[in-house]
Order: C-alpha cells, then structure tokens, then sequence
C-alpha cells in the first residue's frame, strides 16, 4: 500500500478540512470593503431613528412634550410609552426573567434610558428633533451602590413593589432581585472554622464593557401588503430574536424574518434584545416605511450590554502544605435598573458555580445576590461563557492570596491543588462533571518554556537591586491556570427563554459535489464559514473549498441559539459533524450500490468510498452526489441533504496555563509587557491560524480590562467613561506580542473532540495580566488591590506601599 | 435645517457632485450620499479610525471632517485600492496573516496603511505598531496586522527592487 500514501495525504491536503490553517473565505470580501454590515443597509424610503435619552439616573418622567419635534420639516413620528403601551410594548421581558421599559414609563432608572424615539427622514433630521422633544423630569435619590441600594429605602423599582418573589426566588429587599445558593454551606463553613490556614480577601471585579468596534442596530421593515416584517440587526442569537419579536408584537413568526449581516465584533454586547430593536419595529409598523436605528458610540457604552459589576469575597483553607479544603464565595452582584442579565435561565449568576477553577477542592459553597441600582442594565458575557471571568478571576486571585499567606510559591500551589488527569470526567464540589483535562502536562510545558524558575530569581535579584536604590523598576511573573465551561449546553438544564440550548445544522449536497450548509449561529469575525467548512469537509470528503457555509437568515437556516459564550464550535461544530455524518452514511449505502457490493463492504476513504480490501474500486464523493440526484436507486430517495439538531450531552471544559513577565516603574506606575506566553488546550484544533488569532483578541481585551478599561459612575449616576477618550481600548502600540502554545486533550463527549477557544484567552488572560502587576509588589507587602490597573491606580499601590518615601 | 452647499469630490478617480449641508460628516456624505460603505463608523470622535480615507495624499479620519472642508479634494477608500482581480499587496497579506477578524476596522486599517508604507517603506515593527495606533482593532490584538503589513512592506520593496 506504500505506494497509495503520497496520493492519500494529497487528497486529504486538498480537503483543507481539519487541523488545516486555511486562509479565510470572508477575507477577500472584507479587505476590499464590501462587507455589509448593519448601518450599510440602504431600503427605499428608509427612516431613521434616534433616541431621547434620560440624562438623569434616577428621576421621574413628569411630562414629555413632541409638539416642536413634530414641527420639524422630516420629522414622521416621536414615540413615547404611551403611544407603545397601547400594543403592549412599553415594556419587553429580559432575558433574565425580568422585565424591562422600553421607553420611560413614568420613571427612569439610569443615565440614558430611552425616553422617546424620535423617527425622521434622515440621520441629522432625527438628531436635531431629538433636541426639540422637552421632557420635564423630577430628580429622585440615586443609587449607585449595591451595598447601599439594599439598605435604602429608596424604591428603584416600583413597578415590582410588595413582589417578594421574583424570577429565581425570594427577594429579600425591594432593591434586592435574587439570591442563588450553590454547594454545602455547613459543610464548608465547618471544613472553614477548623482549618489550619484560612486566607480570606474582598475584590471588585469592575464594571466594563464589550464594546466591539461596530455599535448595535437594526432596520425594521414592515411590509403591510403582505403581512410580512423583515428585521436586520446586530443579532448574535437571531433566531431567538424571531421568536421574542413574535411573542411581543403577536406577528406570527413565519411572517418575521430576522437576518444578521456581517456583524463587526460581538463579544457579548449583541446578544441582549434592546429598546432600538423594538422600536424600529414598532416604529415601521406605525409608518408603514422600513425604519433604521443605529446607535452611537456614547450611546452603546451608557445602555447597552455592561459586563461585570460583581463585588466579592472570599475565603479559602489549606493545610500547612497547601492542599486546600475548601472554598466559599459571596457575590454582591449589581445588576443595574433591571435584570437584563443574558444569561441561560437557571443560571441568574451564570456559571459563576465554576469557581473552583482547576482545583480539586473538597467542599464549597456559593451564593450571590443580584441587586437593582441605578446603573444600565446589562450583566452580559464580555468575551467570556457566563460568568466565567468572574470565577476564574475570583480563584485565581484566591490562590495568590493563599500563597501569601502559606508564604510559598503560588506555581506550586496550584500544582499540588490540580485535578489530577486521572480523576476526570472530574465532579466539582459546585456540581459541574469536568469532561477531560491534563493540567499537570500544561502547566508543567508553561513554566518550563518560560524559564520559571530563571524568572523568580532574576525578580527576587530585581527587588533586592530596588532596595538597593539601583532600579525603580519592579518585576512581576503573572500566573494563571483557568478551566472554561463553554458550549451550553445540555438542554435538560440550559435555555433561553424557554429555548433548549441545542444547535443546527442544514446540509444540502449538489449533484455535481459541492455543498451548501447552514447552521444557527451567526459568525462575529470567528470565521465560521472557513472552519465550519473544514469541519465538514473532514466529515463528507468534500473540499472545504466547495463548501458553502451561510448563517444568520432566520428565513433559510435551521432553528439556533446563535454565537456566544464559545458554544458554536461546541455546539454547532458537534450539529454539522452529525449532519455531515448522516450524509456520509446514505452515501456509503449510494456508494455499495453504485460499486455492487453490500453497505458493510465498503469503508469511508477521505473523500470516496473504497471496496474494503481493494481500494482500486471506489466512488469519489462527486460521483455518488451525482448518483443521489441521477439514478434511481431501489430503497433509497434521490437527494443528499441532512439536516441535524445537536443536544450537548455536557459543557466542554477548555483549560489553559498562561504566564505573563511585566516591569512597571513605580514613580509613573507605567507596566511593560515584557513577555506574555498562553498555552491553550481546546481540545481538537480546527484552524490553528484562526485559533492563534482569536487568542490574540482574547487576550487583547484582557489587558484593556485588566490595565483599564472601565464603566465608571460618579455618585450622581452620571457615566464618566462615555466615549473612547475615556473608555480604554488598547492600541497597537499598547500591545506586546504573545507567544502562543497548546496541548491537545480532546472533549470525550464531543464528536470531533473540540471544545472552543475564542473567549479562553480573556477569562485565563485576566488574571494573569493582573497577578502580575499584584505579583510585582509581593515583596513589598500588597495582598490585593483591585483592577483595573491603570497608571495612576499603580502609583498609588506604590504609594500606599511606601515606595516613593 | 441649513441651506445646502454644491460639494465637488473626486473619489477614487471618478468626480462626484452633490449637494450637502454644510454640517454633514464626511463620513456620511461617502456612505449614505456616495454609496461607499467600505469606510466605518466606530465612533464619531475621532478614536478608532475606522472610517479612515486618504485625503490629498494625507491619511483622514472621515468622522473628523465636514464634507464641506474637503470639497474639491481628492479622496481615496478601500473600495479605490485594489480590484477583485488584482488586490493590493496589503489585501494579499491581511488575508495571508489572518490580520483581520470581522472586517469592520478592516478598511480603515488597510487604508491607513498603504499610506503608512508610503510614508516609510521600511518600518521597523516599532514604526507599524506607532503608525497605526490611530486605528483599533477589538478582534485582533494587532500581532497579526502588524504581521501582514511588514510583509507587504517587504513584498513591495522586493518587487521595486525587481523592477530596477
Ligand atoms: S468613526 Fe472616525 S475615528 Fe472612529
Ligand atoms: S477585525 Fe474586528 S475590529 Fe478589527
């Protein structure tokens, strides 16, 4: 057979299927400008919308006159709750079982809550009626803290006053939304009360941000001849979307189309269903003219999808040694005017139930407490699975504190603490079934590639040269070692307003051997019509290269719960290798046909079907395509098309170990990036590149959120970080270049073994930036000091330290 | 409203005329009055360059500029660099590099650096990273994109030198 092998590795080459760094199909599109995104929608009479906005975060709407907006030559319509309440739409359900206004309804809760919505024939038109709409507004006592809001009497939201129970159970207060307990509280509390070493630390993980470079959107289009609404927009779920805009405005949801174009950049904040979206809609119904509406910049950052916001402390025990006993964490979580939290809908603090992290801990216990404020509502996964940067931020500050107080090494800490690669499938002391992993062969390839050993002493030789007078430059080593939960997931405990969490995929295969498949998510630069077609290409033997892949028509592809939280791969990856296995078994019984022999006696060859034991007889996967549609075979109908619903039997359970080496002048508080190395496990690799490069975005934004970046209110609620003045994302030359590595531990459950990559670098990257500038004033005392880490914030850890006495 | 000015623009060689009011955005004058999508908005204030063109040989953000200031300019976008037959080598080496992600600053990104390279043909990595940190990118971290313009810096020295 030798003489068959440089003739196979060609075929498989030519597949471009998996493992392949294969250039992106969306590129040639993209680098000539001819993407189409949601604000280059142009329809014929097109209107556009803009919103009157609250500029209080806590007053009550005593009155809102349009008559001068009206007046105004271009101006159609300005709508208020009034006019939606009549439809029933002045209020819509959050995706966390709430409910939120859609436009003040007699009060707003926080700085740039819709007000009216002004329609109008042009962009500036719309702007300038935007001005002429007078709203009188009675000031009421903001709040903007969650520990106070649960002392005050100040109602926030009186629409659920007297309402003791809210959508996840008791609320103990009336600024108070639910609390949710996880794990053995006496259990923990006791393994606790009678440890040798308990460490315990408060932290705030800050309130931030996805803001992707593309705002959210859309354009309504009613077409009242034929009963029809079309709806495009910034949707990560869009098919979701369908249903939500059927149930609120009673259109059935054959007669609701919702395409996602091109979406530039997503990271969480396009999965929530916001105000514009309906009033677009509402707004084209009452016009009868397709309506569009597209944020701006300000806009986005003030109401739109914040991420974060959660306050809490922790306590962990260990033995003298290290070994630790157990875990409990409180989560103030603030939430803002309304729980608008996306979230699946047993999970209101997502998976924060992770926080384990990669350690075998006996027991634990978990409770958050989710609180109104008078902050926008949001609480969305920036770049992350639910909740997940939070978890892994809470343990892995948690470890570094516990080094602290054991005085050892925090590498080694979390070696002797690992799950061991032969206790999984692993079950946490917080319920979840870890599916694989190998974290001692990970972290032990990080710390050596990295000269770990090599780096504490050049840091120790560094503090002892400070000391000396010699350098004001402090060295950090910043570790981290995270467990990610993505692909959500099982249906019996995952969904989405009602909606099982599975996901789809179509496949069409044309006589003459290339494909169509559609699947339902929707790609935001992840390049899923390149790796999703290789995926496929592996499965059927087709080459990636005749492999269409379309997303995001809700009118062509199958039902899905979109992109977010790394559930496409998971998820829709695991759907189009099912789908592309049904395709490849009716094949296989064309192939027996066509070749004369039974089913069992032909075998799946990379891109044919070869007689077992004589491979020189054989059907290439172009000739049985041609035979599905031209020949009539006995038993079997014409036609190669399948189609699959994916139900994830479990999560998958990416990890990785990441180091990064920083230096940071005390007297300007200014941190290097000297080296940043991240070592990835996700399982099977489908597009190296593509991979390389979504690590380099997650960790990108993991240092904007670590070093800066940040939603800051002062007391009056107004936002302080409204514009890309004050909001910080990274440039260029802000950014170090990462070194990249992995480990392949395929998911078990998964059909291909892949488990997801895309947000991985931001939940690992988090920490790490941040143990590093903590890790660098070790020496020196600190403990903890919260993120972000910016350069005055530095100083003045340096200051309270007594560095620059 | 205002009155409307008569603006004359020549975009990527072909001469346009319209009529604006004076306060409209250059930005918006090219996608809603030209049909030229390629250049984005990311943020009307200057920041991230997503709607970057080149203006009389200078590198613009869009969204910085009334399209009266730049009436009888000489405006060059995405959509004037490369062709679906012969993409500029920068086109060529986003895609080689994976440098670009979703694509929306991708334009903006592209533009800015056909005239960075003109402006030093030989950047050292340093030079890129400074040249184009008037351009965000929230998908990429930038490696990639500094990857594919010193490449297409060398592909293009290379072929001058060819060509000598
Ligand atoms: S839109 Fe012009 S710089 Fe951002
Ligand atoms: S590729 Fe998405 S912003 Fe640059």
């Amino acid at each position: 057979m030798n003489d068959m092998t440089p003739d196979r590795e060609e075929r498989s080459a030519n597949l471009k299927g998996l493992g392949c760094s294969r250039k992106r199909v969306e590129d040639a599109r993209f680098t000539q400008g001819k993407g189409n995104y949601v604000d280059d929608i142009k329809l014929p009479d097109m209107l556009h919308g803009d919103f009157v906005r609250s500029p209080y975060a806590h007053a009550r709407v005593v009155s809102v006159n349009k008559d001068a907006a009206l007046a105004l030559p271009g101006v159609v319509a300005v709508l208020t709750a009034e006019d939606l309440a009549p439809l029933n739409l002045h209020w819509m359900p959050t995706l966390a079982g709430d409910k939120q206004m859609v436009l003040a309804d007699g009060k707003v809760l926080f700085q740039g809550q819709e007000v009216a919505f002004v329609v109008a024939s042009d962009r500036y038109v719309a702007a300038d009626a935007v001005e002429l709409v007078e709203v009188e507004y009675e000031e009421l006592e903001v709040i903007t803290d969650p520990f106070e809001a649960l002392k005050s009497d100040v109602v926030l939201r009186e629409d659920l006053e007297g309402q003791t129970e809210g959508a996840h159970g008791p609320r103990k207060h009336h600024n108070h939304i639910f609390t949710w307990e996880q794990g053995d509280e006496a259990g923990t509390n006791q393994v606790l009360d009678n440890a040798e070493v308990v460490a315990e630390e408060t932290m705030y993980y800050h309130r931030t941000h996805p803001c992707p470079l593309e705002t959210c959107g859309s354009v309504a289009s009613m077409d009242k001849v034929n009963g029809k609404l079309t709806l495009w927009g910034t949707f990560q779920a869009p098919h979701v979307v369908r249903t939500v805009a059927s149930l609120l405005s009673g259109i059935e949801e054959h007669n609701i189309r919702v395409v996602s174009p091109d979406i530039g950049g997503g990271f969480g904040n396009k999965v929530g269903v916001y105000p514009g979206y309906v009033c677009s809609i509402v707004a084209s119904i009452v016009t009868g003219k397709p309506v569009k509406w597209v944020e701006d910049r300000m806009e986005n950052l003030m109401s739109t999808a914040f991420a974060r916001d959660y306050h809490m402390t922790g306590k962990i025990s260990a033995t003298k040694e290290g070994k630790i006993t157990g875990l409990h964490c409180h989560v103030t979580a603030d939430h803002g005017g309304f729980d608008a939290c996306a979230d699946p809908t047993k999970f209101p603090a997502g998976f924060m139930n992770i926080c384990t992290g990669s350690y075998d801990i006996p027991v634990a216990y978990l409770a958050v407490d989710g609180v109104y404020t008078n902050k926008a509502p949001g609480g969305v996964s920036y770049r992350c699975s639910f909740r997940v940067t939070e978890a892994v931020y809470f343990i892995e500050r948690m470890i570094e504190v516990l080094a602290i107080e054991l005085d050892m090494d925090a590498a080694e800490l979390r070696r002797i603490n690992f799950i061991k690669k032969e206790q999984f499938p692993y079950t946490a002391a917080l319920g979840w079934e870890y599916d694989s992993g190998d974290y001692h062969t990970a972290w032990d390839k990080a710390l050596e590639t990295v000269d770990y050993e090599g780096l504490r002493a050049e840091q120790a030789e560094r503090v002892a040269a400070f000391k000396r007078g010699e350098t004001r430059k402090l060295m950090g080593v910043g570790l981290s070692f995270f467990t990610e939960i993505v692909g959500a997931g099982p249906v019996k405990n995952c969904d989405i307003l009602g909606m099982g969490m599975f996901d789809s995929c179509e496949i069409r295969i044309h006589p003459t051997g290339s494909a169509i498949a559609r699947l339902g998510t929707i790609s935001q630069g992840q390049g899923h019509a390149t790796t999703f077609a290789q995926i496929l290409a592996s499965e059927i033997g087709i080459s990636a290269d005749s492999i269409t892949i379309e997303e995001g028509d809700t009118d062509t592809a199958p039902y899905g719960l979109g992109t977010y939280g790394s559930r496409s791969t998971p998820v829709a990856g695991a759907a189009t290798a099912m789908a592309g296995r049904k395709i490849r078994a009716k094949a296989q019984m064309i192939a027996a046909y066509l070749l004369e022999v039974h089913d069992d006696d032909v075998e799946f060859d990379i891109d044919r079907f070869v007689v077992k034991g004589a491979p020189e007889r054989f059907k290439t996967m172009k000739e049985i395509a041609y035979a599905a549609y031209n020949q009539a075979i006995p038993g079997i109908e014409p036609g190669l098309e399948a189609v699959s619903y994916y139900d994830p039997p479990n999560m998958t359970y990416p990890f990785g170990a990441y180091v990064c080496v920083m230096d940071i002048d005390v007297d300007t508080g200014v941190p290097e990036i000297r080296r940043f190395y991240a070592l990835d496990d996700c399982g099977t690799r489908i597009n190296p590149m593509i991979i390389e490069g979504q690590v380099h975005g997650g960790l990108t934004e993991a240092l904007a959120v670590a070093l800066g970046q940040e939603i800051a209110y002062d007391d009056m609620g107004n936002v302080k970080t409204g514009t890309l003045m004050d909001f910080f994302l990274p440039t260029a030359w802000e950014v170090p270049n990462y070194e990249t590595d992995y480990t392949v531990t395929p998911s078990p459950h998964h059909p291909i073994g892949a488990k997801g990559v895309g947000e991985s670098p931001h939940v690992g990257g988090v920490p790490c930036f941040s143990n590093a500038v903590q890790d660098a004033f070790r020496a020196f005392g600190l403990r903890h000091t919260n993120m972000p880490h910016d350069h005055w914030r530095i100083w003045q850890t340096a200051n309270g330290l007594g560095l620059h006495d | 409203m205002s009155d409307k000015m008569h603006i004359k623009l020549k975009v990527n060689g072909e001469d346009k005329e319209f009529l604006a009011e004076p306060r409209e955005l250059l930005i918006y004058a090219l996608r809603e009055k030209l049909n030229i999508t390629g250049p984005h908005v990311g943020c009307e204030t200057s920041h991230c360059g997503a709607c970057t063109v080149t203006i009389d040989g200078k590198s613009v953000k869009s969204c910085t500029m009334f399209v009266a200031q730049a009436n009888g300019a000489e405006i060059t976008t995405i959509e004037g660099i490369g062709t679906p037959d012969a993409l500029h080598v920068l086109q060529e080496n986003f895609r080689e590099h994976h440098g670009l992600q979703c694509g929306f600053c991708t334009p903006g990104m592209i533009t800015r650096a056909t005239k960075l390279l003109e402006e030093n043909p030989n950047p050292t990595e340093e030079e890129v990273r400074f040249g184009m940190a008037g351009n965000i990118c929230r998908c990429t971290g930038y490696q990639n994109i500094v990857k594919s313009i010193l490449s297409a810096a060398s592909e293009i020295n290379a072929a001058k030198e060819a060509a000598q």
